[in-house]
């Protein structure tokens, strides 16, 4: 029997923590995130799960690292201000590689900004926002359902690179109401860490061949030492050259060498088209209507989404755009994406660009528009 | 001959520590690893967590479960922890600076919660790992890199924030007297709630230094000469307890701890 339900994207993002194995919640009220923090309030402690409300943002995502470190999968969630106060521990995630998912539901700002309209404004803040070299995944969900299929993927990803994942929502997929159609329990993917096979070896060994350390719970008899400073492979300091600039290019390959498991895009009739509309989440949704309303007018528009945001499936996008003569950027912020659309796409084609910072909805009339300004 | 405690509790072959000769935090740690040992504890099942500064690299030298987290967020990640996993004992280690200004805010709330973590603050009164900037324990006149005319902040008195907080243990001991002061950390993690132990260290070489304050001896000897029993406290005015360190258990009280009160909602409302 299907199980179909009408869900805000809010509440979507909460079920998908959840069936992904998500038993930890640590968060500060902020909107429009604040259903998250309501929902995983109410949802956790019935599937033996906890939920702590700490006293910042800064706390909150601290807690969510250390909960992760003691083993229970992960989640914090918050909106823009929020989210530059996370940076600081995000970074400390990155470095340590504990995983835990890290909800960024976008508005607009810069600072309190317009609370809570829809923006895209954090998709820079997202890639480098704490400070220092690090790798970064983002995925940004377009529907309800994606909040909650994609919120899976997020958990899946953040085990099995031992790196925190940003699921970047924005008003629009947060507080949008759609039904939807849960997984049935066991059909999806879930990914758990891998424990040790040697609890003696040092913490951050990697197997022959691989590139992440397996990673054992506090609790289990390891007795390693994790900590935010440069370390050797025992997870103790050093000031060693070589160690530092091995540890670097380790977290920044885990990601780089396996990006045809990590990325993926949504393309809609890309095959022949002359414009290229790109696009992502909740900006998508305009986007598929002014597609539709150019084709019916004879205009051959496509739509290429990144799902992953970061890394961005530069690949493709550069092959497409030698096929069209004109990529269309829109997005809610005054060109973030668009600065690595250019910087992918070169002179294969045009790029032209519609941005909006006012708190307001990109309407598919606007997109249309600039589409056909030539 | 490194000694059994030694032998036991610490990572030897990350030893030597990096503190300055003179430091009190040598004696300190000791006194954490001799609690531990007092206590039985499993060391598996131990934690220790700190932030940043000169006291947080305890963390690296201990043989537990350890986390040097950022400045002043050791609370938060214990939290984290802790919630998780009650099961494990968790311990923070933190610094003056460390634990009551960037982190002052996690302390405050760690005690409204009772969460049953055990706090000991290594207070040497300066931030020594920058070089001797004053912090919000340096004693009001005294000097710092950043106070060269001397601290006009009234400090902090950081067991007493603590209780006020809503910690139901708070105590006080000292790098001088190490018996007494491992006894209160042994209290402290013993305690079923959220337990601060402040500890008063030396720092030879930036408080003493700018303060005129001595050798590490004559640090030591200031420890021994100026510390008054919280029984004996009881006995003296406010004026004869100036400058004074007022040593041993300051305060207790009852207060359910938070992650046995979560562990209720679950078996109220778990779906089986």
């Amino acid at each position: 029997m299907k199980n179909v339900k009408l869900m805000q994207g809010n509440q979507a993002c909460v079920e998908g923590a959840l069936a992904a194995g998500c038993r930890f919640y640590a968060g500060y009220p902020i909107t429009p995130s604040t259903e998250i923090a309501e929902g995983c309030a109410a949802r956790l402690p019935q599937v033996g799960g906890r939920f702590i409300q700490m006293e910042d943002e800064i706390a909150s995502c601290a807690a969510a690292i250390g909960a992760s470190a003691a083993g229970v999968k992960a989640m914090t969630a918050t909106s823009g201000p929020g989210f530059s106060l996370k940076q600081e521990n995000l970074g400390y995630a990155c470095l340590t590689e504990i995983p835990f998912v890290l909800v960024d539901v976008q508005r607009a700002g810069p600072s309190t900004g317009l609370p809570t309209s829809p923006s895209q404004g954090d998709v820079m803040q997202a890639r480098w926002g704490t400070h220092g070299d690090h790798p970064v995944i983002a995925l940004s969900p377009s529907t309800v359902e994606e909040c909650y299929t994609l919120c899976v993927r997020a958990f899946n990803l953040s085990e099995k690179y031992r790196t925190p994942v940003i699921f970047l929502m924005d008003e629009i997929v947060g507080h949008l109401r759609e039904s939807i159609q849960i997984p049935e329990e066991g059909s999806l993917e879930i990914v758990n860490r891998t424990m040790p096979k040697d609890l003696n070896a040092p913490a951050y060994e990697c197997e022959p061949g691989s590139l992440i350390p397996s990673f054992a719970p506090f609790g289990h008899g390891q007795r390693y030492n994790v900590t935010g400073l440069i370390h050797a492979k025992d997870g103790f300091p050093t000031n060693s050259t070589e160690i530092a600039h091995n540890q670097v290019k380790r977290l920044m390959a885990k990601i780089d060498e396996n990006l045809d498991d990590i990325l993926s895009w949504e393309e809609k009739d890309t095959e022949d088209a002359d414009v290229l509309l790109v696009c992502y989440g909740g900006t998508a949704r305009s986007a598929y209507s002014a597609m539709e309303d150019l084709q019916k007018e004879g205009i051959k528009v496509g739509l290429f989404r990144p799902i992953t945001i970061w890394p961005f499936p530069a690949k493709r996008l550069e092959e497409l755009s030698r096929k069209v003569k004109k990529v269309v950027v829109a997005e809610h912020n005054n060109g973030q994406i668009l600065l690595e659309v250019e910087r992918v796409v070169k002179n294969n084609c045009k790029i032209d660009f519609i941005g909006k910072v006012n708190g307001t909805v990109i309407t598919p009339d606007e997109i249309a528009n600039v589409v056909k300004e030539g | 001959m490194a000694s059994n405690l030694v032998k036991k509790y610490f990572r030897e072959d990350h030893l030597p520590h990096i503190w300055c000769p003179g430091c009190g935090h040598g004696v300190l740690m000791k006194d954490v690893a001799q609690a531990v040992e007092n206590l039985g504890l499993d060391k598996d099942k131990v934690v220790l967590v700190s932030g940043i500064g000169c006291s947080s690299r305890a963390a690296g030298y201990m043989d537990f479960n350890t986390m040097h987290t950022t400045h002043g967020r050791a609370l938060a990640f214990a939290t984290g922890i802790k919630m998780a996993r009650p099961e494990l004992e968790v311990i923070c280690i933190m610094g003056d600076g460390d634990a009551s200004a960037i982190g002052g805010n996690h302390l405050i709330h760690a005690a409204r919660r009772n969460i049953g973590i055990t706090a000991i603050v290594f207070n040497n009164d300066i931030y020594g790992m920058t070089g001797g900037q004053y912090s919000p324990t340096t004693p009001y006149g005294e000097k710092g890199t950043t106070a060269p005319y001397g601290n006009i902040d009234r400090p902090f008195d950081i067991p007493k924030v603590a209780e006020a907080a809503g910690a139901t243990y708070t105590a006080r001991g000292s790098a001088y007297d190490a018996v007494r002061t491992t006894k209160l950390i042994e209290e402290g993690i013993r305690h079923k709630g959220f337990s601060v132990i402040e500890c008063a260290s030396i720092c030879p070489t930036y408080y003493g230094r700018k303060n005129k304050k001595g050798s590490a001896v004559d640090m030591f000897r200031w420890q021994k000469e100026n510390s008054v029993s919280v029984e004996k406290a009881k006995t003296m005015t406010p004026e004869e307890l100036e400058g004074k360190l007022v040593i041993g258990e300051l305060s207790r009280s009852e207060f359910p701890e938070l992650t046995e009160q979560y562990q209720k909602i679950i078996d109220k409302v778990q779906i089986k």
